[in-house]
């Protein structure tokens, strides 16, 4: 038999319905998971009585025939999203102790679908940073070894959804969610080999998850295969009354879109993707990709997304400004860390000072900086106007095509230390992703091939607004052709 | 118009011009917060009144109540202003301990409501119109307690999110008094509205004074800004302190530095609050959690359609309708309930002798006992009753004083009063002549003098013979009968 750790969301929930095992026996092999894996460092917070519980309830529904999508499946949540009553730490120090009195939109959906939380994974502090080593729970690692011979220590997750992505990969969760506000589900989802589509902005409600940068902030599902992503996407998106940026607009039936039909479907390769120092294997595999597509009967054509270049750093000015204001209200006085002062600036200074590492202050800094007065219309206004235009590129391309294609990142995984005192070549990892976020798009990575080394890499599908139905379609079909069946070595 | 002089005031080295500016923060009359649905009353407890978003939680997100935009919208049009159909909420950075979000969501370039004007009415009677620039919506802070612990402070919560409207004047003041008469102005078009109570005292209205001098004809002097004045009597007083304060810098040969100043209503006096240099950079930007403000023109109208008559146009239609006097009119339409109870007595009756009686008598009824016209203890339509037995000689004017009075002690109506007293006029002219003949006879003498020229006897004879009827005969009549009597 099968490990049920190795199942998909969709075979466990069979499973479920077959009575092949129960929702707590299932939960049971997964906390053993948690506990076989704990060396990755992948949760901040384990809830395994909680699962348990959650476990027994949705067994007692399954007994009576009833039951949500998601009903008696573990999976686990990032630690941005607040949970009611749980720990919720945005893996910032700053917000020790902080339990919060409600539940977010998405998790609320995910538990009323009958899902099983396992506890909260670990995240870049406030889901800054594309490694996972900026949290103050530590680094997350990834499951993943590179072949013998090249000597390198740990490797990263990738970021900022890293705990979500090792814990994914390394069969501790069936799924997990994730938030991406530049690249931080799809880039960790290709260091893992595993799947993550950022949804459209608006799509997924962002009430209740802590936030980073409110323009970007997109949460999505980190699952092992587009079936599963689009079951789990099935449950979390849909319109949010408390969330004024998300769209009212009806919810189709994802999984049913997964057709593996891509005949006459034009595929756009953007020619400005092709960046300098990729990988040779990176551009190989992407070429790979867009033969599986055109051998599946769709048509690729080339395309220009000409303001490409442009959008790491108008990333880095309207994020960090966004982030400064959103992390101003953690300043000691009403939840989290506080240390006190003779005075309330000091109380304020000591308590950001200990509360926020390196990172987020780096970005709190920029964001500050960008808004000055006598700043503000040459970096912040400057960078919004970009923003549009790069979101122009994109539907231009769309009037041509009916989906991209590009690499999810420029790198495989690296070893934990490498980029640590470079921030600007740690951002270059999200020059794939970045963009999408910029332009509110979609977009979905998929586990393709390996790396010389033998490390996962990811191939991304960028749609059009709220056609995630085509994305997942088409990652379908990637996925098919790469079958790819590679699992880490590290494991639960 | 008043004689231009008259709005400057003297200084050593002659005469100076004052210009204000007035930011008033009105807060809007909702039953829930800007963005969080929580409720907004004033008077609970502290921090019984918070939702998760308004004390600043993670995750939390701000949706826009419909209704505070409402009021925003009637506000913009009972001032005459344009209303913008996009606007855009800001976030506006600062740190305090009473701000749990670490910023102000606020409208800053493109605000709801622009360019309008108020007119407002001055002692003299002359009338001026003061412009309005904007009109933009905003979150109030919470509240910072220091008196409740040595050393540390407390904050409540409960008004944090509230929605104010701040209204920025333009600097078209020149003397206290008008800006006395700008606020009365716009806190009874924002009570006429229903927009805002502007109970000052309650903190539901409050003031930021912009002042400055200059010598008439010169460009516009520095400004300090007076924060936070809560009553229309501590601005007029700021401002004349203040004005006072800069001309004697200047006639010393000092400079005005441009700083932000508080207003000791104990001492009277403004201090610096801080100066220019420590002003915040507030890094204003789009607020990425809401979407651009986009109001449909045709809902704009609808609101238009229900706008209630403000009171310029009350006040020219009652001195049209109603020929009253201006300063009659401008006293009975500064409360829209006052110029409503007013209306009530007035209707089909003498419309200035309603205006007297509620103007005189029963104003000073009112303000003898504290109270509001709500709580008036004689209604419209009592004083109505009343006026009907004036105008239809049942009682006269004078005894009318006697039955007012009665109808505010008991309550009672004025019919009920006239007759349990026996204070029905005297119109039978036979009861009258008797009482003549009798005065008559009892005073020769006089009557002598009388015909001999000396008229002004004839006041004499008139209050001897109201005496001899207990003040009810009708003095018409009574006037006619005794001249014919003394006549011979």
């Amino acid at each position: 038999m099968v490990e049920l750790t190795d199942l998909t969301l969709a075979a466990a929930r069979a499973g479920l319905d077959a009575r092949e095992f129960s929702a707590v026996e299932l939960t049971k092999a997964h906390i053993a998971a948690m506990d076989q894996a704990r060396a990755l460092n992948a949760f901040i917070t384990e809830t395994p009585d909680l699962a348990l519980e959650r476990a027994a309830e949705s067994d007692a529904r399954l007994a009576k025939g009833e039951g949500g999508v998601l009903e008696g499946l573990p999976i686990a949540i990032k630690d941005l999203f607040c949970t009611k009553g749980v720990l919720t730490t945005a893996g910032s120090h700053i917000l020790d102790g902080f339990k919060p009195p409600y539940e977010s939109t998405v998790t609320s959906k995910l538990w009323a679908a009958g899902a099983v939380g396992l506890g909260k994974l670990n995240l870049d502090e406030f889901a800054m940073g594309s490694a996972n080593i900026t949290s103050y729970y530590g680094p997350v690692i990834n499951p993943w070894t590179p072949h013998a011979g090249a000597a390198r220590g740990p490797l990263v997750p990738g970021g900022s959804s890293g705990g979500s992505a090792a814990a994914v990969a390394a069969r501790i969760a069936l799924a997990a969610t994730g938030t991406d506000t530049g690249g931080s589900i799809r880039q960790p989802a290709s260091f893992c080999g595993i799947v993550g589509i950022k949804p459209t902005y608006g799509r997924v409600s962002r009430w209740g998850v802590v936030a980073f940068a409110s323009s970007l902030d997109q949460a999505g599902p980190m699952t092992r295969t587009v079936e599963d992503a689009a079951i789990m996407l099935g449950v979390m998106a849909g319109h949010d009354p408390k969330d004024s940026t998300s769209a009212p607009m009806p919810v189709p039936d994802f999984r049913a879109a997964l057709t593996g039909d891509i005949r006459g479907l034009k595929i756009g390769i953007p020619r400005e993707y092709r960046v300098d120092n990729m990988p040779v294997e990176i551009d190989r595999l992407w070429q790979q990709g867009i033969e599986w597509l055109r051998a599946a009967g769709a048509e690729p054509v080339e395309i220009s997304l000409p303001m490409t270049k442009y959008a790491l750093p108008v990333y880095y000015i309207i994020a960090p400004a966004e982030a400064s204001a959103n992390l101003a209200r953690y300043d000691g006085v009403k939840f989290g860390l506080r240390v006190p002062g003779a005075s309330l600036d000091e109380m304020y200074e000591n308590t950001r000072a200990a509360g926020f590492g390196a990172e987020v202050k780096r970005r709190v800094l920029i964001g500050t900086y960008v808004l000055s007065a006598g700043y503000y219309d040459a970096y912040y206004l400057k960078a919004q106007r970009i923003r549009t235009l790069i979101a122009r590129d994109f539907e231009a391309a769309f009037q041509k095509v009916d989906a991209i294609l590009t690499p999810t990142a420029p790198s495989a995984a690296f070893a934990i230390g490498e980029k640590m005192d470079d921030p600007l070549a740690m951002y270059l990892n999200d020059v794939f992703t970045v963009p999408v976020n910029l332009a509110g798009l979609p977009g979905l990575s998929v586990p393709a091939g390996l790396s010389a080394d033998g490390l996962p890499l990811g191939l991304q599908v960028i749609g059009r607004a709220f056609d995630e139905a085509t994305v997942l379609r088409v990652g379908g079909v990637l996925e098919t052709a790469a079958a790819f069946t590679a699992t880490p070595a590290r494991r639960g | 118009m008043a004689n231009p002089a008259d709005r400057l005031i003297a200084g050593r080295t002659g005469a100076w011009e004052i210009v204000i500016g007035l930011e008033v923060h009105a807060q809007v009359i909702s039953n829930a917060k800007l963005f969080s649905g929580a409720a907004a009353d004033f008077g609970a407890e502290p921090n019984e009144q918070v939702s998760p978003v308004d004390a600043g939680f993670p995750g939390m997100l701000p949706v826009l109540n419909g209704k505070c935009v409402e009021q925003a919208v009637k506000t913009g049009l009972g001032l005459d202003a344009q209303i913008n159909l996009t606007s855009v909420f800001d976030r506006k950075n600062y740190f305090y301990a009473d701000l749990p979000q670490g910023y102000q969501i606020s409208q800053f370039t493109q605000p709801i409501v622009g360019k309008g004007e108020i007119r407002i009415d001055l002692a003299d009677g002359s009338s001026r119109m003061i412009g309005i620039t904007r009109l933009h919506l905003e979150q109030d802070a919470g509240k910072s307690m220091h008196d409740q612990h040595p050393t540390l402070s407390y904050i409540d919560l409960n008004r944090s999110g509230v929605a104010l409207m701040e209204i920025v004047s333009e600097p078209d003041m020149r003397t206290a008094e008008e800006a006395g008469a700008y606020l009365k102005k716009l806190r009874s078009i924002l009570r006429y509205l229903g927009t805002c109570d502007g109970n000052m005292e309650e903190g539901s209205m409050r003031c930021d004074c912009n002042v400055s001098v200059r010598k008439p004809g010169d460009a516009l002097g520095t400004r300090c800004e007076i924060k936070n004045v809560n009553s229309i009597r501590f601005v007029m007083q700021a401002i004349e302190y203040e004005a006072r304060r800069q001309i004697e810098i200047i006639e010393d040969g000092g400079t005005i530095k441009q700083e932000t100043r508080l207003f000791d209503s104990g001492r009277g006096e403004t201090r610096t609050m801080r100066s220019k240099e420590e002003a915040h950079d507030y890094r204003y930007f789009p607020d990425p959690d809401l979407l651009p403000l986009v109001l449909d023109p045709a809902w704009v109208e609808t609101i238009r359609a229900t706008m209630p008559e403000l009171p310029d146009a009350k006040k020219s239609r009652f001195v049209n309708d109603y020929k009253l006097t201006p300063y009659d009119a401008d006293v009975l339409v500064a409360e829209q309930s006052v110029a409503a109870f007013y209306e009530s007595v007035a209707k089909g009756r003498d419309a200035k002798l309603a205006a007297n009686w509620v103007t005189s008598d029963l104003f000073g009824v009112l303000n003898k006992r504290g109270l509001g016209i709500d709580q008036s203890p004689v209604s419209a339509a009592q004083l109505g009753e009343m006026l009907d037995l004036i105008s239809d000689n049942t009682i006269s004017s004078k005894i009318a004083k006697d039955v007012f009075a009665e109808m505010v002690e008991t309550g009672e109506a004025a019919g009920a009063i006239v007759e349990a007293k026996g204070l029905r006029q005297v119109t039978d002219s036979g009861a009258i002549e008797a009482a003549i003949a009798a005065v008559i006879a009892a005073n020769e003498d006089k009557v002598t003098e009388y015909r001999s020229g000396k008229d002004k006897l004839f006041g004499f004879f008139v209050g001897q013979v109201m005496k001899a009827t207990q003040g009810k005969a009708n003095p018409a009549l009574l006037n006619t009968l005794l001249r014919e009597k003394l006549a011979g």
